[in-house]
């Protein structure tokens, strides 16, 4: 009898989880604690246990599966924990050593974010470089853009034809850095179009682009001391709706037979059958956007087309100022730096090593 | 002071999402969520303002008789029946509104969406025209990529459907990251120059 209750008992012995351990959760806002553990091959599943301090009773927190080994508590920051890790199978069970106080607080630097740090104030440090020699006078040289010299061409042609320029800001929000890089170059296109005293039409899909818009196009044409020029009328909300929209704009180009469209800012599925309709009323046609599927379409249907970082750089283009050139070069160089980085990570990838890919990892 | 004050709001907002970026901390992430409150805020009043416009648009296309003033009244007709019906009967599901929403709204975009077949016709049309190198190599890639997609492809050579599959993640994925770079790039630049002021068009400065 004794030896059968002795079998029973070595058989129900289960072995608890080891290597338990515990800190404050790396990189967040406070208000958890991470528990790991070596996973104990006896597990049918582990109950995690707290006792916050100064108590001196564990309470059950929650019940995970064997596969588990990793656990994040939510607890409440600056109190002090302990934790005991149980290993459960079936009515046996067994704890582990109860774990060192931890407690949780608030980072103030997300570790994981030091790499874009790093790449950004090297960037940064490298835009301003060239925009403190740009200042100085020095002589910077941008490659010709197509579709950003046509500008003055389409704007020329409407004021011609006596009629209006059409522009699309994108059907983005303003949050959108697209958006942005398409205001900046509104305001350009709308002090030319203003000095030739040409309409320019702007159908707005977002509505707090749409006053932006108007803010611009109406400065645009006070500083060239044309303000008779703008009507406020001709920068307008249609819809959020993204097809309802694009009927409507397919319509005032229909209408109207505007002379130039401008397709610049970010879009998705509208922007061939804006792109066609635009085409087929004869426009002269300029897109330009970051979203990569969107650009076959474009350079299929327009005349020209802005590809991905054109985009971002016309603004400085058209304007000429030697500041926003200058960052222009900044670019370019760390296209250059990040070009030779691609290629020093091939090679040493290539020969086994991974700890360069490791410093790009988060 | 009037091009100065939006000048210095962009700078100190600007810095301020760049520092919270890597702050993870309660106040960092409380800040955060308060700006994307307020977005919501002058979202909904810019609602508003941009429905105003639309009226006064259409207000005076119908007023003045211009060109096509019958569609403005479908649409300032429209926008107050919906107005209408979304205040009587609620915009839960199965109501009046839900109903025009999901029967006449819904298929009306779906069809506009539909034309973008045809317009990919066209445009396909236009585009694989073997008139130089590049045109024909462009040709030859989509043609491959299309066989590579139907089972007739791997009908004519069962190699097909690999060779498009390569030239999707290899020349393709290859011309599409360099693009990303320079967009990224492009993008820091933007903000920064606007964050910096040098970059001002947006409040009628510059040049």
């Amino acid at each position: 009898m004794t030896t059968i209750v002795l079998l029973t008992l070595l058989y129900l012995q289960i072995s608890p989880p080891k290597d338990v351990r515990v800190f404050d959760t790396p990189n967040d806002a406070g208000g958890s604690i991470t528990i790991t553990w070596e996973s104990s091959p006896d597990a049918e599943g582990y109950r995690i246990l707290r006792m916050a301090l100064p108590d001196s009773v564990y309470t059950p927190v929650d019940w995970v599966d064997a596969a588990t080994k990793r656990y994040v508590d939510k607890v409440e920051d600056g109190v002090k924990y302990r934790y005991i890790i149980r290993t459960e199978r079936g009515s046996a069970y067994a704890d582990s050593e109860p774990t060192d106080e931890v407690w949780s607080h608030g980072n103030v630097f997300h570790r994981g974010r030091t790499n874009v740090l790093i790449g950004v104030a090297v960037y940064t440090t490298l835009l301003l470089s060239f925009i403190y020699f740009a200042k100085r006078g020095k002589k910077l040289f941008v490659r010709k853009i197509a579709g950003l010299d046509a500008v003055d061409e389409a704007i020329g042609r409407a004021t011609e034809m006596g009629k209006p320029v059409l522009y699309i800001p994108g059907l983005s929000t303003i949050s959108d850095v697209a958006t942005l890089a398409s205001l900046n170059i509104l305001g350009r296109i709308a002090r030319k179009a203003a000095v030739h005293g040409t309409r320019v039409i702007v159908p707005n899909r977002n509505p707090i682009v749409m006053p932006v818009c108007q803010e611009i196009v109406r400065e645009a044409c006070l500083d060239v001391g044309r303000p008779d020029v703008y009507r406020e009328d001709d920068i307008f909300y249609i819809t959020f709706s993204q097809f309802g929209y694009t009927a409507a704009v397919d319509g005032i180009m229909l209408r109207e037979k505007p002379a130039a469209n401008f397709f610049l800012g970010m879009f998705w599925a509208e922007s061939l059958i804006l792109a066609e309709t635009g085409a087929s009323t004869g426009a002269i046609q300029i897109a330009g956007t970051d979203a990569i599927h969107q650009l076959p379409f474009f350079i299929t249907a327009c005349d020209y087309t802005l590809i991905g970082e054109e985009l971002y750089a016309a603004s400085a283009y058209l304007s000429r100022e030697p500041l926003s050139l200058g960052s222009l070069k900044g670019q370019d160089w760390t296209k250059l730096i990040i070009g030779g980085l691609i290629v020093a990570g091939v090679i040493l990838v290539s020969f086994g090593s991974d700890w360069f890919l490791g410093l790009f990892s988060s | 002071m009037r091009r100065q004050l939006p000048l210095a709001i962009c700078f100190v907002m600007g810095v301020s999402m760049v520092v919270q970026f890597f702050i993870p901390h309660r106040v960092s992430q409380e800040f955060y969520r308060t700006i994307l409150d307020w977005y919501r805020i002058v979202f909904a009043f810019s609602l508003v303002l941009g429905t105003g416009t639309l009226i006064k648009v259409h207000w005076a296309k119908i007023s003045k008789k211009s060109k096509g003033w019958q569609y403005s009244i479908i649409t300032i007709g429209g926008l107050v029946f919906m107005l209408a019906v979304g205040f009587i009967t609620g915009i839960q599901e199965g109501t009046l509104f839900m109903k025009i929403f999901e029967y006449v709204e819904v298929p009306l975009e779906a069809t506009m969406f539909s034309l973008l077949a045809f317009y990919i016709a066209s445009a396909a049309y236009r585009a694989f025209r073997a008139r130089t190198v590049e045109a024909t190599l462009l040709l030859i890639a989509a043609v491959v990529l299309m066989l590579g997609r139907i089972p007739f492809g791997y009908y004519l050579w069962h190699k097909i459907p690999g060779i498009a599959e390569w030239i999707l993640t290899n020349p393709n994925m290859a011309a599409k990251r360099g693009i990303v770079i320079g967009v990224g790039l492009g993008m820091i630049s933007t903000a920064l120059k606007i964050i910096l002021g040098i970059e001002r068009s947006y409040i009628g400065g510059g040049k």
